[in-house]
């Protein structure tokens, strides 16, 4: 992308400029700019589940080069990464650690789920100790399908995750979720993995609807 | 079985009359042996008959109208060669103890453990029989085969509402919490104590004090799973002294996906796709294993075609040498030296991951072979990319990462001499692959009990008499010669004909009996062990993981250490979640 | 000497970094964004820079790839639709995940399934990528498909794909797997032509009888 582009990309319609002018000046809002800043440095978690993680790690390396999306600066402590790229299997027995490791990560934060495992439970999805989609606990803002996704197809997802974030408000989304900045309650392993929000179906599982 | 078997059955019976018996039923070679002598009976295998190598331990739920009876399986060799001496014990369903043989070797430790966990087997006077796949706590041992998941559909596939009705659901629909869970009847959450993290603890000895206080002379560490140098899901809880090492326990089972289970269920066909999920980064050895362990059930229906023989030799080369330059790759990782080398490993490991997209339609989950064959010929092009490769740009390349790693001085001090494995512990341990031989055994099973048609291929088994990370790093750089070795013959005599014998069903017909196929995986020994009862779906599968059974030796070569030599000595055993837990 | 072995590294990635740059102006131009550069980069001989430039730059895809799986439909003359598949079931069958659902539906006159289906579900979220389905489907019906960039923000609605979103036309098969679909016109074109054989035989006084063209129906 020329550094024109980028400039035009920033300027918001309403503001007429001078064909002479564009390459020069943009009339932008604060969010496009900070949008523009947030978009090109998210800093993924180092962490990988299973397969994917493989196919993360591909892409971060020489043939795909995740360092020409700002994203190369990967962090192995939540504390100061952006994204958290859910790349495999998520199994019960470690989705206590992922759900900290989530809400360890500073505002804002973003989840991938990458590959089918992660979306949705994948072929493992009977599996007794798998969980059926990391987004039962998480809220996950990009799924990129796959068993594994290729390289190229976790960069698509990462370049839709850019589109998603050129499309918030950070001061938004910020207010509103302070006001109900509320950690995920951490999983407990029990005689299966328990939720502690489901207390009341656990103890009574005919309240649920789908039993019903 | 084997040429020695009746020496050794003669042996047997005239020692241990009435203790050993053999097996009877059909397509089963082994030795059934009483639960009260079985100690005695593997400590005279060992000391007096070479079969000093404990290659895998499980155990079968045979639960029909007829038979109740838990069994549990052990596979023999003679780290000298040869053939497998496969001995069972069948215990009963209501009280299954058997005595531990960790006395005898060492190696079964974790896979006690594991046959524990998953089908409620206990072995008496085993050192720290706790669950090591699914975490204390868990209700019910899930691989007997009365126990049920939650979103159990149905008991084989294909499920019967998938067609012709298609009503399409998604399991959780279905299950009244919504989630992939299941609870005993009258659970009640709230009184719930974990006790997973207490008991790893208490394992650890040491530094724990009678009330579960953390004395303040040691500290415990906690690695994992979720660590830059772990290579995945995998944790440590480490006990220092200052900077000293004196206990360590690898927690596994955080990516125990349940291949045993799921394969079960799956018909043979079915499994293949799985096995590459096993160890993701090597699909095809894993493939190969697989579909050695069905075709030796098969028999001569299941022999593959020459041109087909030779296309697995050449595949299952390609994934060693891609395999082992990503392990050197990372181990250089965890030194230090950040990504350069890396990238370098990952550059020839792309360009034969293209050979592969190519010609199975997949970078890693390759799912290529089949039962008699492999799934298609190389396309037009293929095969000549595999020849530049090999004859021109691997050994260069190869030479290349030799020069820029092996006399290097910081890798020199990081890894001489650090994690020392003795060459009677690797035995001991049952540790196999380049970890093995780094310690001096010259044992591939390439050569040692030769599979497929590697024993018409002129190749050297590489061998470092040091068992320290030095020599384990510099045997993949052998084993990589060797490879290409294996592969400038498979190259030049490739016949020309078909890839599979046979129509490539899709249900195939597999006899009743048990089988264990094992290759020289590049992790090391990867067995498939399984139980068929001439149904179209195996009624056991086993899978023998060479990085789970090869982390039993980490606790012995990291004792002493320092803590930031764990991370090196983990990366040159060169483990793989997937397989590690399954 | 210490430090020799550092230094003889060192000389390699030297040497790997110098050649980026010789091979820019070897390949003055020609290197970057153009289809015989990314080949030259994966080729035996590529040295320096290894990276490929997505999405300016696409890898291509080899024919054998496989992604998420799709329907064909052939266009007949008149325009219409007609799906090769016959709802037989065997995709559902060799599927390890289990992650297709068809449904079929009988004929009400004659009590015989119709050889097409009503709805042809696939979960993505479940689906392996193995290729099972394309490789044992007896009528070429479902195939890999390589478009990968499937990317979104929801899953419950998206990801289950149904008949609509799974099927492409046959055209579209024969762009992205030109070899394959040659093979298997070849095979079903013998086919067809054995069936009419047969049927002429069977029915000699029947002058024109349909050979059913490319789509069998496997009757």
């Amino acid at each position: 992308m020329s550094e024109e582009n980028k400039l035009e990309g920033l300027n918001k319609p309403e503001y007429e400029i001078t064909p002479e002018m564009r390459s020069n000046i943009a009339i932008t809002t604060l969010d496009r700019i900070y949008n523009l800043g947030r978009r090109y440095s998210v800093w993924p978690l180092m962490f990988g589940l299973a397969c994917c993680g493989i196919e993360f790690i591909c892409t971060a390396a020489s043939r795909y080069d995740i360092a020409r999306f700002g994203m190369e600066v990967m962090r192995p402590s939540p504390r100061q990464a952006d994204l958290m790229i859910i790349s495999g299997t998520v199994t019960k027995k470690m989705l206590p650690q992922i759900v900290r490791l989530f809400n360890q990560m500073p505002e804002p934060k973003y989840v991938m789920a990458m590959g089918a495992c992660a979306s949705g439970g994948g072929p493992f999805k009977e599996g007794y100790n798998v969980v059926s989609g990391i987004d039962k606990y998480l809220p996950v803002d990009v799924y990129v399908p796959g068993c594994p996704p290729t390289p190229q197809a976790l960069l698509h997802g990462l370049m839709k995750l850019q589109e998603k974030i050129d499309g918030e408000s950070y001061f938004k989304r910020f207010r509103e979720r302070k006001e109900n900045i509320e950690a995920i309650p951490i999983p407990i392993l029990g005689p299966d993995i328990i939720d502690p929000r489901d207390y009341e179906i656990i103890k009574n599982p005919s309240k649920s609807k789908v039993a019903a | 079985m084997t040429e020695a078997a009746p020496v050794v059955q003669s042996v047997l019976e005239t020692r241990f009359p009435g203790v050993v018996t053999p097996d009877e039923r059909k397509g089963y070679e082994g030795y059934i042996v009483t639960k009260e002598k079985l100690v005695e009976l593997a400590t005279a295998l060992r000391d007096e008959m070479g079969y000093d190598f404990l290659s895998s331990v499980t155990a079968v739920d045979y639960l029909s109208e007829e038979e109740t009876n838990l069994e549990v399986v052990y596979h023999l060799y003679k780290s000298t060669g040869g053939g497998s001496l496969v001995l069972s014990v069948q215990l009963p369903r209501d009280n299954p103890v058997v005595d531990s043989l960790v006395s005898v070797y060492p190696g079964a430790d974790f896979q006690e453990r594991e046959a524990y966990d998953l089908m409620g087997i206990r072995f008496d006077k085993h050192p720290d029989l706790r669950r090591i796949l699914m975490w204390e706590g868990f209700e019910g041992h899930p691989l007997r085969k009365d126990w049920k998941e939650a979103y159990h559909n149905e008991d084989t596939k294909p499920f019967s509402n998938r067609w012709p009705d298609g009503q399409i659901f998604r399991s959780e629909d279905k299950n009244p919490y919504g989630k992939n869970n299941i609870y005993p009847v009258g659970f009640d959450p709230t009184k719930w104590e974990a006790t997973e993290e207490s008991l790893l603890y208490a394992g650890l000895g040491k530094a724990v004090g009678e009330k579960g206080n953390i004395e303040t002379d040691y500290l415990v560490v906690n690695m994992g799973p979720q660590h830059p140098s772990t290579h995945g899901v995998f944790r440590m809880a480490v006990v220092l002294d200052g900077e000293t090492i004196i206990a360590l326990k690898p927690v596994v089972g955080y990516l125990h996906r349940n291949h045993e289970k799921i394969g079960e269920r799956n018909t043979y066909l079915h499994n293949m796709p799985f096995t590459d999920r096993l160890d993701y980064i090597s699909s095809l050895s894993n493939n190969f294993g697989y579909a050695l362990a069905v075709e030796k059930l098969m028999g001569k229906k299941g022999a593959p075609s020459e041109r087909a023989e030779y296309i697995r030799v050449i595949m299952a080369e390609l994934t060693r040498i891609s395999n082992h330059v990503w392990a050197i790759g990372f181990l250089l990782n965890d030194l230090g030296a950040f990504f350069t080398p890396a990238l370098y490993a990952i550059e020839e490991r792309e360009l034969i991951l293209d050979i592969f997209e190519a010609t199975t339609g997949s970078r890693m989950m390759c799912n290529y072979f089949r039962f008699g064959g492999v799934a298609r010929d190389f396309p037009e092009g293929v095969l000549q990319k595999i020849r530049d490769l090999v004859f021109e740009r691997l050994p260069r390349k190869i030479d290349d990462i030799d020069a820029y790693l092996t006399d290097n001085e910081i890798v020199l001090t990081r890894t001489q001499g650090v994690g020392i494995l003795t060459p009677e512990d690797a035995i001991a341990y049952s540790a196999t692959g380049p970890m093995l031989r780094a310690s001096g055994v010259p044992y591939d099973i390439r050569r040692a009990d030769p599979y497929g048609i590697y024993d018409r291929f002129d190749f050297d088994v590489a061998v470092r008499y040091h068992g320290d990370c030095y020599d384990r790093f510099i045997i993949r750089l052998d084993e990589i010669r060797q490879s290409i070795r294996i592969l400038e013959q498979a190259l030049d005599q490739i016949p020309e004909g078909s890839v599979i014998s046979g129509s490539n069903p899709y249900q195939v017909r597999v006899p009743a009996g048990e089988s264990y196929g094992r290759v020289e995986g590049p992790k090391g020994e990867l067995g498939f062990y399984i139980v068929s009862n001439g149904k179209p779906h195996p009624w056991r599968y086993h899978v023998r993981a060479p990085s789970f059974i090869n982390l039993t030796a980490m606790e012995k070569m990291c004792i002493g250490q320092k803590i930031a030599d764990v991370v090196v000595i983990l990366g040159s055993i060169d483990i793989v979640l997937g397989e590690t837990d399954r | 000497m210490y430090g020799k072995g550092i230094i003889k590294g060192m000389g390699v990635t030297l040497k790997h970094f110098v050649q980026t740059y010789v091979e820019d102006i070897k390949w003055f131009g020609r290197r970057y964004y153009k289809p015989e550069g990314i080949a030259h980069r994966s080729s035996k001989d590529a040295k320096g820079i290894f990276t490929v430039q997505y999405p300016e730059e696409k890898l291509p895809m080899p024919e054998e790839f496989r992604f998420i799986p799709f329907l064909i439909y052939d266009v007949l003359e008149d325009g219409t639709h007609k799906d090769r598949c016959t709802s037989c079931g065997i995709c559902v069958k060799v599927c390890p995940p289990q992650c297709i659902w068809i449904e079929q539906t009988t004929n009400p006159d004659t009590g015989r399934p119709v050889p097409e289906p009503v709805e042809f579900y696939i979960d993505i979220d479940i689906c392996m990528n193995c290729g099972y389905c394309a490789e044992y489907c007896p009528f070429d019906a479902i195939k890999m498909d390589h478009d990968y960039e499937l990317a979104s923000y929801e899953r419950q609605f998206d990801h289950i794909f149904n008949k609509e979103r799974l099927s492409k036309p046959a055209e579209y098969y024969a762009t992205v797997r030109p070899v394959n679909n040659q093979l298997e016109e070849a095979v079903r074109a013998e086919k067809a032509a054995k069936k009419a054989e047969r049927e002429a035989a069977k029915a000699a006084k029947a002058a024109e009888k349909d050979a059913g063209g490319e789509s069998d129906n496997g009757s």
